[in-house]
Parts: structure tokens; sequence; C-alpha cells
């Protein structure tokens, strides 16, 4: 039992580190390390200009999706060279966040799903920061049920062949930086909800495309809605067969559950940094014996959640498939810093009210993250959906009745009060 | 990167299992709480037979000489079965204390019937009510003779030796004390888990000979405290994933509403959350597990940490496998109470949780205040 790198790890390693040193915007480092929660914190400089700026220089030194086939714009690597890349690209990896989703879901889809010609055209301007990709799968009547969806693609009536689609996206991350998205849509409402539905990818730029932010619960935007009015998509841009796009968005949906070792943050350093400089009317506040055994709950659970992930890593690195113990990460880190958030107000008094950073003990961070984890207990399956996954898919036990299972979609009632 | 057990050591911890799956059912624990027996004598000494209690003892003293990783996966499969043996007070305590502090001699005396399990030893050092705490240790020592009163003893009842803190004259030192000798008197107590009962011991003038450097014993205590605390965590792991299966199989035996009640989300989402703690418990013990077998300087912390959540898991999954059960977990004839029962004992019997988690504070601090921390 060890933490060490294999020598063939320890090479890639250091490889790895020596061009990430050479490379990366040493710049932007200070400024990254104290980025907020829900944003890379960048202010001196445009982010989107920065961010595709170093995946650039990534892609032109083979260093762009890692996962990804050389032919694609990726490096053919292993996934313990993913997770090894992502140790040290360390704090410039928040200069990705832009790409998550296309390099992590998008192009995953597209490579599954679509002809070579396809991908040879999408795929490498993807991989290179080129173009901006975005998901275009949530809907307001269908989130947890998201097979629920109703946004409709029907054929056009000039015999062309296209497709006229209408409706409304929600929770669409980058939406308006995006070049190119994918889009679930409802073909068929005749048949049972998982049977009716087809992918396409889109090009965000068509007419009939209205991106309007979200104002969130915490004063940020980072989703957006997008609207769908008469939007035409040649059949060409379809993704698997009509009727297929559930087993198309499970190709997506898996390659989101597979980033590991990206550990989640549950504000536990932040925490006891703050503990150990705080003065009370008793002294420090680490010396209460009521903060140490709070402080002490949440250790462990930061604890658990970093061993978790080296479990995995050393799955990876023997070749193996993590086990479901991974599918734990975010059920635990969101609900703990949400937690932990509202603990550092209550040990700051009634100035724990205050979220201004000039004013707030700690730069108003706990204040951030007690605004913003809310959002993280239901994105990308919420607690309960998680709770669901490890119910059935880990311990074995019955899914769930499904009333609306061998029932025309267009018979599902719409509203609880009839 | 390699974090977790070897393969040798997953097929020992597969031949323990399948071992104890066969001479440790529930229904031999359940001897052991119905009053027939003060421990599975016949399983314990199998035990020693088949290397299991001398796997971390050096082959020179009687021991297998494997380590502590093989160990730490016997532990588990030990807590998985909640087997009624004085394995903690033996292996991980007196063994433990003599590997770390004994002479020559006393290793020579004691270890090898340590690892057959022909002698069992405990761990003496609470008196009473409260935390211990270096100066609530009042026992005292005299021209090598022990007088004071030790409670609860884990195990007292049927250990022939114990490693007693007491003070000669100053600060705290480690004596051993032959408990079948002179000047011991025990008296066995009810406690919440007779599987491994507590008991009193009183000494008066009982002979006691040192263990380990005058002055030192509360460090001692100390570290081999915490190398318990790893090897206790991993029977917490093993408990917390049997009531983890025992609540999941019910579910879906039991129908309620013309459904396995395991369908209702309200059932399967207390089922998925004794999953989460397990799986923390388990990747902290392993935490555990690597510090103890590399001597790393993190042991302290790893120590507690483990300790924390897997007291934590083990509390968490007994007492909710109870709630899966319902009524039927409430009753006698049910094997819940059992699991219920040892989480609460080992919960308690090195300490109490608040007592780990404020050392996990201190040594986290300690640990942020060395510049040189990895």
């Amino acid at each position: 039992m060890n933490f060490d790198d294999t020598p063939e790890e320890a090479a890639f390693r250091s490889v790895a580190r020596a061009w990430i040193q050479a490379n990366a915007p040493r710049e932007l480092e200070a400024e990254l390390k104290s980025g907020g929660f829900g944003n890379n914190g960048l202010k001196s400089v445009d982010p989107i200009q920065v961010a595709k700026a170093w995946q650039k220089k990534k892609a032109e030194a083979g260093w762009a999706c890692l996962h990804w086939p050389k032919e694609y714009g990726g490096r053919g690597a292993t996934p313990i060279e993913r997770v090894i890349w992502g140790q040290e690209e360390g704090v410039y990896g928040a200069l990705s966040g832009l790409f998550i989703i296309g390099h992590g879901m998008c192009g995953p889809t597209v490579m599954a799903w679509a002809d070579e010609a396809t991908k040879e055209r999408l795929l490498p301007p993807l991989a290179s920061g080129e173009h901006i990709w975005c998901q275009l799968f949530s809907e307001p009547a269908g989130g947890s049920d998201l097979a629920g969806l109703r946004t409709a693609a029907v054929p056009a009536t000039d015999g062309s062949g296209d497709w006229i689609i209408n409706g409304q996206k929600i929770w669409t991350s980058g939406a308006q930086h995006s070049d190119y998205g994918i889009v679930i849509t409802r073909t068929d409402p005749t048949v049972p909800k998982h049977k009716g539905l087809t992918m396409f990818w889109i090009d965000m730029k068509s007419p009939g495309i209205d991106i309007r932010p979200i104002k969130q619960a915490n004063g940020q935007s980072g989703f957006n809605e997008v609207y769908f009015t008469d939007v035409r998509i040649p059949d060409s841009q379809r993704l698997g067969a009509v009727g297929q796009g559930w087993s198309v968005s499970l190709t997506t949906l898996m390659n989101e559950r597979l980033s590991i070792g990206s550990g989640m943050p549950t504000g536990f350093p932040e925490l006891f940094d703050f503990c150990m400089n705080l003065r009370t009317e008793d002294g420090l506040a680490i010396d209460d014996r009521s903060v140490r055994s709070r402080l002490a709950g949440y250790a462990v659970k930061a604890s658990g959640l970093k061993y978790t992930g080296m479990r995995a890593i050393s799955a990876l690195s023997k070749g193996e498939t993590p086990g479901p113990e991974n599918s734990i990460g975010k059920l635990v880190a969101g609900a703990t810093m949400q937690e932990l958030a509202m603990y550092a107000l209550d040990l700051q008094g009634q100035a724990g009210l205050l979220s201004d950073p000039t004013q707030a003990a700690a730069g108003a961070r706990f204040q951030q993250m007690l605004l913003r984890s809310p959002a993280t207990r239901v994105e990308g399956g919420t607690d309960e959906i998680l709770r669901n996954i490890i119910a059935e898919r880990v311990l074995g036990l019955p899914g769930d009745i499904r009333v609306d299972k061998d029932v025309a979609f267009k018979d599902i009632p719409t509203s609880g009060r009839g | 990167m390699n974090f977790d057990f070897s393969d040798d050591q997953k097929q020992l911890q597969d031949q323990a299992r399948r071992f104890l799956a066969d001479k440790c059912p529930t229904t031999a624990v359940r001897a052991v709480l119905e009053g027939g027996q003060t421990y599975d004598r016949a399983l314990w000494i199998e035990l020693g037979e088949m290397g299991f209690l001398g796997a971390a003892i050096p082959e020179e003293f009687g021991g297998v000489g494997l380590g502590h990783l093989e160990l730490c996966v016997i532990a588990e499969e030990l807590g998985r079965a909640i087997a009624p043996v004085p394995v903690s007070s033996s292996i991980y305590l007196a063994a433990e204390f003599l590997m770390a502090a004994g002479s020559e001699d006393q290793k020579r005396s004691w270890l090898p019937k340590l690892a057959s399990g022909e002698t069992i030893g405990t761990f003496a050092y609470g008196e009473g009510l409260g935390r211990v705490t270096e100066t609530s240790i009042k026992a005292t020592v005299a021209g090598g003779k022990l007088s004071g009163t030790k409670s609860p003893v884990p195990d007292g009842e049927i250990a022939d030796v114990a490693v007693v803190a007491a003070r000669d004259g100053g600060k705290v030192s480690l004596y051993l004390v032959d408990l079948n000798g002179p000047g011991v008197t025990r008296e066995t107590v009810e406690s919440i888990d007779p599987t491994r009962g507590q008991s009193v011991l009183t000494f008066k003038d009982a002979p006691a000979e040192r263990l380990g450097p005058a002055g030192e014993g509360w460090r001692l205590a100390a570290e081999v405290m915490d190398r318990a605390a790893i090897l206790l965590a991993f029977e917490q792991v093993g408990g917390s994933d049997r009531a983890l299966e025992m609540g999941r199989d019910y579910a879906l035996d039991r129908m309620a509403f013309g459904r396995p009640i395991g369908s209702f989300q309200a059932v399967k989402h207390i089922l998925a959350d004794m999953y989460v703690s397990a799986t923390l418990a388990r990747s902290n013990a392993y935490y555990g597990a690597w510090a103890l077998s590399t001597g790393s300087s993190e042991l302290p912390v790893a120590a507690a940490t483990a300790r924390v959540s897997a007291t934590q898991a083990f509390q968490h999954c007994s007492k909710n496998n109870i709630q899966v059960h319902g009524g039927m977990g409430f009753t006698w004839a049910f094997d819940c109470h059992m699991y219920y029962r040892r989480s609460n004992n080992l919960a308690l019997t090195l300490g109490s949780q608040s007592t780990w988690e404020d050392l996990l504070i201190d040594r986290l601090r300690q640990r942020n205040d060395t510049p040189a921390a990895a």
C-alpha cells in the first residue's frame, strides 16, 4: 500500500510538470488561487480569451483532451495519465472550466454517434479550444425526470428532410459563449417518453435561438435559458437514429460521471484556517471544545473523500475501472459545504450577515459558499437522485415504480392538481 | 499509486471471512451474549492456530511475522462477524505494548503465548467516570507492588496479564501485572455488550514489572492506542458493512403495501446514506492502515481520522439497520441489536468519540504548524 507513482507514471508526471512550468500563464496564478465559488475569479483579464489561449497552447503541444484519440486532437493518454495531468495542472485547470462540458460530454457523444467526416470536422477545433460547446438537456419541466422533456423537433413541411425545433432548455452552462451544442428533443409524443427522443448537434448561431442568462439565487449568472423558435436543423446533424435519443444521452451522462480524481471541495481547509485564527471572548475558536467537535466531523468527511479518490486513482493505475464508491463525492461535498459555511457564519456572530468582501471575515468566502452550495446539491443529479443511484445500482434495491412507463408521452399528466 | 491492499492480503482476508462464516456465525455470538460463556474459547484458540492472532507478531516471538496490513484485513473480518473474542485487548493492545516497549525477556515471556491465544492480555488504564487523562490516573506502584482500582477493564475477567498505567512517585509508567497472581481481585460488571465483557480490577500490593522507561507511560499509551485505534477502525468498518448488508437484505425481502420495502425511497435513502458513511470510513481506515504499516509521521492524524470516521459509520449503520428492520429490529431474536451493542462498545472502549475528536483537532493543528509537513 503506497501513494507512489509507478516508474511510467513518474516519467509522465515529470514531462507534464516540466511543460506546465515552462508554459503556464504564471501571471494569473495568484488571481486563480483566490477564485470564488461558481467562477474562476479572473477580473484583470478577459477570462474567455485567456482560457482559449491556454487551451490552444496545450493543443499545439499535445496536451489537450488527454483522454481523446490523437486523430481528433487528443493525446490518447491512459485514464491515470489524465489524472496525473490534472494534479500537475493544478490551479490552471480552472482556466479550462469553459471547456469541461465540451471535452467531457459533447465531444465523447459526437465521437460515439457521428459519422467520420463530421467527427473530423467538429472534434479538433473543440479539442483546441477554438470552439466552445454546450449541452442542451434540462428543461423547466424535465430536470431529474430528464426524459420528460418537451422541446419538440418535427420534420419540415417543405420535404427538405430538415427538422424544425421549438421549445425551451434551461440550466445550460456556457450557452452564451458556445459555438455548438448537443440538443435532445422529442420527435414522437405518441410513444412512451424514453422512446420518442432524438439527439442533434446544433450551431448555436442558428436563427431562432435566443439565449438569456439566468440570474441565480446567489446573484451570479453561470447558467442560461435557451429558447428555440422555429430553429431549422438539417437531418445530417442527427446523432443516432430517430427515437434513439435516450441511448445517445446515456453516452453523455456516463461520461459526466467518469471525471475522477478531481476532488470536490468541501470548504474544510478554509474553515480550519478560519478557526485557527478567529478570536472569540474565550480565546481562539479552535480551543473551544464544541468547535473542535464540529471541525472533527467535517475533517473526516473531507479526508474520507480525499482517500476515496485515492482508491479510485489506484484502480485506474492498475488498469481497473473504479468502483461505485465514486458516486458519493458530490453527495457528501455539497451538503458538507452548505452546513459548514453556515457554521462559519455562526462563529462570526451577527457580523456573519455581511457578505461585502471588504467587511466580511475571510473575504466573504463562507458567505459565497453558503449561497452557492444549494446549487451543488441539485446540479448534475440531485442528492435524492444520487441516493437512488446508490440504492439501485450499488446496493441492488428495486427501481421506483414508474406510473408513466407504458403511457404515451402526450397522455402523461402535467399538473399535480389535475 | 497503489492505495489498496495487495492480492495476497485480499486472499488472506477472504480466508479469514470463510473461516469466520464457518466458525463464528451469529449463533456463536449469541451463545456468549446469553450468558453461557464469557467468550468463545474454542474460536479464540482456533484463531491462534490459524495464525490470525499472531499475524503482526514477529516470528522470533512466536508470531507469523506478516505485518499490520495483514492484521487490518483480519480485524475487518472479526468486526464483520462481531467475533466474541478478546482480540482488541490481547492483540491490538497488550501485544502492541509489548512490541513497542517490552524488554527482550518480556517479549519472549508473553508474545508467543499471546500469539497462540493460550494467554489473554488486556490494558487497564481508566479509573471510573469521565475521560481518561494523564492526571486522572491515581493507581500507584511502590517497591514493585501495584495498588489501586481500574474500571472498566475490557476482558478483565478472562485476561491473564494486564498492562497497567500507574505512578511510582511522579509521572505515569506502564507495568505488566500477572492477573492470576496475588493481590488481584476481579469483579465482572454488566455492560452494554457482554460479548466483550467489562470488569473492575482491584489491586492490593500486586507484583508489577515495569514495561518501558519510567515516566514514559502516558506517551507510550498514546502511541499504542493510536495503533489500536486503526485496527479497531477496521473492525468497525467490517461491522458497518455487515449492518448495511443486513438492512439491504431485509429491505429486499420484507413486503409492505404490496411492494418490497426497499422500493420506497424513504428506505432506499437510509440505506444509501449508510453506504456513504461506510465508504468514507473505509477510505479513512485505509489511510490509517497506510500510516500504521509505513510508520509515517502522519500516524497520529491518520489514527484519529480513522477512529472518528469508523465510529461514526458503525454507529450510523447499526442504528439504521434496526430502523430498516422496523419492530423486528428491536426483538431479541433478530441479530440487529448485537451489531448495535458492538458498535456502542467499540465507540467507547478506546476512549469516547469526543476524546478522539479532540485528539484529531490537536494533531491537525500540530501538523499545520509544522512547515515540513507533507
